[in-house]
């Protein structure tokens, strides 16, 4: 990271593998962020994995929709340098159309020609759930019959993680969901992108189905604007449940929000067991390996959530290696654990009270 | 203007009352301290003092501040070991 003396915090799970060059041609990059550049890339790679024609009306009438905690930071932090510390006043002139927080879902619609309807949507950590459920709406309704959603962040910067250690929540070591040993949340950057596709449309064609979409629930808590609200918590995923038509006792796995700190475990864990009282599911959080990507974080969350369903595979929660046994759940720690499940949750509560549950069905 | 008296004002600001309501016993939470008050309070401290605090939310005991006067002690403690650099 450039800059870097500016911060205090000395871990973040940075995509440093991901090279624009590999991806775009020195054109191309000139107008994208670095958020833009992964929804793009996690774009093409769905596209592509769908294995629909990419130039049929069903793709041309396709919308996208993109959740985005911030926006281009990359941009931000690097005009406001030049002009506040280089007092160089003159900036380069897409620097708004670069940082703007609908970039991603714009450039993803100009990248593969769709032209349905497309927007990004902001909800802190939950954009790429929101995105995910609005997207999952849309197809349910029949309005379209396919869509592209999901999430992408790269806010890996120094005014970014200035702001957040001034918050007092990053991790001293790494982060540890749902461990006794936890110190708090690391940042992340990322995308992920995923093909909606009504139902009669896939099977007709033959398509490989990674897992059904059944049900999404959302609410806000009216409270406190960092601290999640476990009844809140619990009345989100009640709404999933039930708008998938599931009960409870139907869902195996729940992919949780667990970002780390204190205050999510003890939270989302009571909310969990409120919700399913003798029959807990397995619980894991993906943050443990894959860092907070904040309005990606969603999106990655839901792959992981529908790649368990097919494998029938539960994966772990990453270094919780003194499992926090007062919190009452099976959070998995260690190694993966097959399972044998027909259903799963993929949770996320957003800063400002904002929270978002997907329902996933075996497919 | 006294440690005591600056952090009565910091503490008065953050709550919106009067700092005289205040004294070295006041007990933050019973005042009305929420889990945002803390960290908007210890950064006020250390604009205040030009001082660095060594606090995560994720700790429970909120850097050991309970009362005004654990803030004093704090603070105090923070300005020795600047003193000392």
């Amino acid at each position: 990271m450039e800059r870097a003396d500016y911060v205090t915090c000395r871990i973040a799970a940075q995509a440093l593998d991901f090279d624009p060059e590999e991806h775009f041609t020195a054109k191309q990059t000139v107008p994208l962020d670095r958020f833009a550049q992964m929804a793009i890339v996690a774009a093409r790679e769905a596209l592509s994995d769908s294995q629909i024609d990419p130039q049929s009306d069903v793709v041309r009438q396709a919308g996208v929709i993109v959740g985005v905690g911030v926006g281009g930071m990359h941009t931000l932090d690097d005009a406001y340098y030049r002009v506040y510390h280089d007092d160089i006043r003159r900036v380069h002139p897409l620097s708004v159309p670069r940082l703007m927080a609908n970039a991603a879902a714009s450039q993803v619609s100009m990248h593969l020609g769709m032209r349905g309807l497309t927007y990004s949507v902001a909800s802190a950590c939950a954009s790429g759930t929101h995105a995910i459920g609005q997207a999952f709406q849309i197809v349910r309704s029949g309005m379209a019959t396919m869509m592209l959603c999901g999430g992408a962040e790269a806010c890996i910067t120094p005014g970014t993680i200035v702001a957040w250690e001034a918050l007092r929540v990053l991790a001293t070591d790494t982060c540890r969901p749902f461990s006794k040993n936890r110190s708090g949340l690391v940042l992340g950057e990322g995308a992920a992108m995923l093909v909606l596709e009504d139902w009669d449309h896939a099977m007709a064609r033959g398509a490989t189905i990674y897992a059904e979409m059944r049900g999404f629930g959302g609410n806000a808590d009216a409270g406190d604007l960092t601290s999640p609200d476990q009844d809140n918590v619990a009345a989100a995923m009640a709404l999933a449940i039930s708008d998938a038509g599931l009960h409870p006792s139907d869902i195996g796995y729940v992919n949780a929000h667990g970002t780390g700190t204190t205050m999510n475990d003890r939270v989302e864990s009571a909310a969990i067991r409120a919700i399913f009282g003798d029959t807990l599911p397995l619980v894991s959080s993906s943050k443990g390996v894959l860092g907070h990507s904040l309005g990606a974080t969603g999106a990655l969350e839901a792959v992981i959530t529908a790649m368990a369903l097919r494998d029938q595979i539960v994966p772990p929660t990453a270094n919780c290696d003194q499992p926090d046994d007062e919190l009452g759940i099976d959070m998995v720690p260690g190694a993966a654990r097959p399972a044998s499940f027909s259903a799963a949750l993929s949770n996320s509560f957003a800063f400002g009270g904002l929270n978002a549950v997907l329902a996933f069905g075996r497919a | 203007m006294s440690t005591l008296e600056k952090i009565k004002q910091i503490v008065g600001k953050q709550l919106g009352r009067d700092p005289e309501e205040f004294d070295e016993g006041t007990d933050l939470a019973e005042a009305g301290y929420e889990s945002l008050d803390v960290i908007e309070t210890i950064f006020a401290l250390e604009e205040e003092f030009d001082i660095s605090i060594n606090f995560q939310a994720n700790d429970s005991d909120a850097a050991g501040m309970k009362t005004v006067g654990d803030i004093v002690r704090l603070v105090e403690a923070e300005i020795a070991k600047k003193g000392a650099r």
